[in-house]
C-alpha cells in the first residue's frame, strides 16, 4: 500500500511513476550482471541464471528458510532489545542532566567500541551461546538509540507539558498524547538506521559462533569457494530487510506523520 | 458577589543565568478576585503579568506566597499566549483531550465546535489551519471543561484586527453562556475596557499594582466608541 501511495505521489519528471523507474533500475542491474558474468566465464564470477538454480535448489532442501528464519529471529529480538534499551537510556539521559553529564563519556566509549571486539569479548565470556550472539548484536545497537533517542528527550516541548498539567492529563494521557508522539520521529530514525546496523551484524555474530542461519551458511560457502550460494544467500536477505523497510517500517511512517504539513 | 480566588505574591524572582543578573519580577502582590468576574491584567511588557498567571495556574510554584482557590474540587483552564495544541491530535482530539476519559461532556464536543465555527474543521490537524482558527480550537478547549476559573495569557495577539475582534465577540457569546472567573492579560487598553468587569494594572520593577478599577459599562456600552474611548481614558489616567 505504502509502494502504491509513493508511486502516484511521485511521479518522475517524464511521468513514469517511481515503481517503475526502480523495477527497471534493477532489471538494468541483472542484465549487466549476465553480461559481466558471461564474459568473464568463470565459476567464481556465477551468471543470474546460475544463482537462481542455487537458490532453488537451496529452498527445496529447506535449509535456506532455515537459515534465513534463524537469522531473522536473532535480528527480531537483538533488534527489540536494543530498541527498549537503547530508548529507555537515551529517556533517561535527555531528560536528567546530571546523568547526562555523567554518562556522556560511557556512551561516548560504546559509540566507538568496534563490533567486532563486543562480538568476540561476549563469545569469550559467555561462551559459543544463543544468549552471546544476542547481547553482542544488542550492545552493537544500544549506544546508537540511546543517542538519537536522548536528542528527542532534550527536545521535549515544555509548553505542551505545561498545558498536559493545566489540562489534568495524568501521566498516562500525556505520555500517549504528549511525549511519545514528540520521540516518533526520533524512534523512527534510530528503528531506520538500527535495522540496517542489525542484521549485518548478526551475520558476523553467526560467521564467528553459530551453526545455523545466513552467516553461518556464508562461511560453510567461503569454504568450499561457492560463490552461486554467497551471492543466493545474500541477494534473499537483502530482498527480506527491503521487505520489512517497506512492508513495516514505511507505513509505520506514514502513519505517525500524517498530521505534517 | 463572593471571592473565588486569593493570590498573594510576597515576592517572585527568577535566579541569574547566562549573562543576566537575578531580577524580583513581583513583590507584595495581594489580589482578591471575585467569583464570576472578568479581570484583565494590564501593564508593560516584561512586567510579570505571565509570570503570574503561570504561579495561579500551579506551572510555576518557585515563589513566596500561596494561592488560594475557594472550590471544592476547582477546575482551571488556561489560553495561553500561544494556542499549544497537540499537532499531532485533530481539532476535535484536541478538545475532548480536556477531559477526562469517559466524561459525559464529551458529546458536547461537536456542539462545542460548532459553536466556535469549527464544525468543518473538526478532523483536520492544527497544523493544516489558520491561527485564528487554531485560536479558536484553544478558546473551544478552554471552554468545554467548564472551568471555575479560566485564565487567558494575550490570546488574541498576532492576528489581524478583524479576527481579533471576532474572537473577541466569541469570547463574550461564550463567557455570556456560561460565566467562569475570569483573568485576562492583555496589553491591548482598548481590549481590556471592551472585555473587563475590572482591570488592575501593574507597573514597575518589582511589579505592583498601580491601580485597580471598576468598570461599569453597560454591554452595549461596550460596542460604542466614544463611552469605550471615554473609559479608556479614565482607567488609564496616569496616578
Amino acid at each position: 500500500m505504502a509502494l502504491a501511495t509513493r508511486a502516484t505521489t511521485a511521479q518522475g519528471a517524464i511521468g513514469i511513476p517511481r515503481l517503475v523507474w526502480t523495477l527497471g533500475s534493477l532489471a538494468a542491474l541483472v542484465v549487466v550482471w549476465a553480461i559481466v558474468a558471461s564474459l568473464v566465464s568463470s565459476r567464481l564470477f556465477p551468471g543470474p541464471a546460475e544463482v537462481c538454480h542455487t537458490f532453488l535448489r537451496e529452498v527445496e532442501t529447506g535449509s535456506l528458510m532455515r537459515h534465513v528464519g534463524a537469522t531473522l529471529a536473532r535480528v527480531v529480538v537483538s533488534f527489540v532489545l536494543a530498541m527498549l534499551i537503547g530508548s529507555a537510556i537515551g529517556l533517561a539521559l535527555g531528560r536528567v542532566k546530571s546523568a547526562d553529564r555523567f554518562f556522556d563519556s560511557w556512551l561516548i566509549f560504546f559509540l566507538n567500541l568496534p563490533a567486532l571486539v563486543v562480538i568476540i569479548l561476549c563469545y569469550v565470556w559467555f561462551g559459543l551461546t544463543e544468549l552471546a550472539a544476542i547481547t553482542a548484536v544488542a550492545i552493537n545497537k544500544i549506544p546508537n538509540v540511546a543517542v538519537t533517542v536522548r536528542e528527542g528527550a532534550r527536545s521535549l516541548s515544555r509548553d505542551l507539558a505545561e498545558m498536559a498539567s493545566v489540562y489534568r492529563f495524568g501521566w498516562w494521557r500525556t505520555l500517549r498524547h504528549v511525549t511519545l508522539p514528540q520521540l516518533a520521529p526520533f524512534f523512527a530514525a534510530a528503528a531506520r538506521s538500527g535495522l540496517a546496523l542489525v542484521w549485518k551484524i548478526v551475520l558476523v555474530v553467526e560467521l564467528l559462533g553459530r551453526s545455523t542461519g545466513v552467516g553461518h551458511q556464508l562461511n560453510v560457502a567461503f569454504q568450499l569457494f561457492d560463490v552461486a550460494m554467497i551471492l543466493a544467500y545474500a541477494i534473499t536477505f537483502i530482498l527480506v530487510v527491503q521487505a520489512i523497510e517497506i512492508g513495516l517500517l514505511q507505513p509505520i511512517d506514514a502513519k505517525v506523520n500524517r498530521w505534517r504539513r | 458577589m463572593s471571592e473565588l480566588v486569593r493570590i498573594r505574591v510576597l515576592r517572585k524572582g527568577f535566579p541569574a543565568v547566562a549573562g543576566r543578573a537575578a531580577t524580583t519580577v513581583l513583590e507584595g502582590l495581594d489580589l482578591a478576585i471575585e467569583a464570576g468576574s472578568f479581570v484583565v491584567l494590564t501593564g508593560p511588557s516584561g512586567c510579570g503579568k505571565s509570570t503570574l498567571l503561570n504561579i495561579v495556574a500551579g506551572l510555576d510554584t518557585d515563589y513566596e506566597g500561596s494561592v488560594e482557590l475557594r472550590a471544592a474540587d476547582p477546575s482551571l483552564a488556561y489560553v495561553f499566549q500561544s494556542p499549544r495544541l497537540l499537532p499531532w491530535r485533530t481539532v476535535a482530539e484536541n478538545v475532548a483531550l480536556a477531559l477526562p476519559d469517559g466524561d459525559p461532556r464529551l458529546a458536547s464536543v461537536p456542539d462545542m465546535l460548532a459553536r466556535v465555527g469549527l464544525a468543518e474543521a473538526a478532523s483536520a490537524y492544527p497544523e493544516r489551519i489558520s491561527l485564528g482558527m487554531q485560536r479558536r480550537v484553544a478558546l473551544a478547549r478552554a471552554f468545554i471543561v467548564e472551568p471555575d476559573l479560566l485564565l487567558m495569557d494575550e490570546p488574541f495577539v498576532s492576528l489581524d484586527d478583524p479576527t481579533a475582534e471576532d474572537l473577541r465577540r466569541l469570547l463574550v457569546e461564550l463567557w455570556g453562556r456560561r460565566p467562569t472567573t475570569v483573568l485576562f492579560v492583555t496589553h491591548d487598553r482598548r481590549e481590556a475596557v471592551i472585555l473587563a468587569t475590572r482591570i488592575v494594572r501593574l507597573a514597575g520593577s518589582p511589579a505592583r499594582v498601580v491601580a485597580d478599577t471598576v468598570i461599569a459599562l453597560a454591554g452595549a456600552e461596550r460596542g460604542c466608541t466614544d463611552r469605550v474611548m471615554a473609559e479608556q481614558r479614565r482607567v488609564f489616567a496616569d496616578p
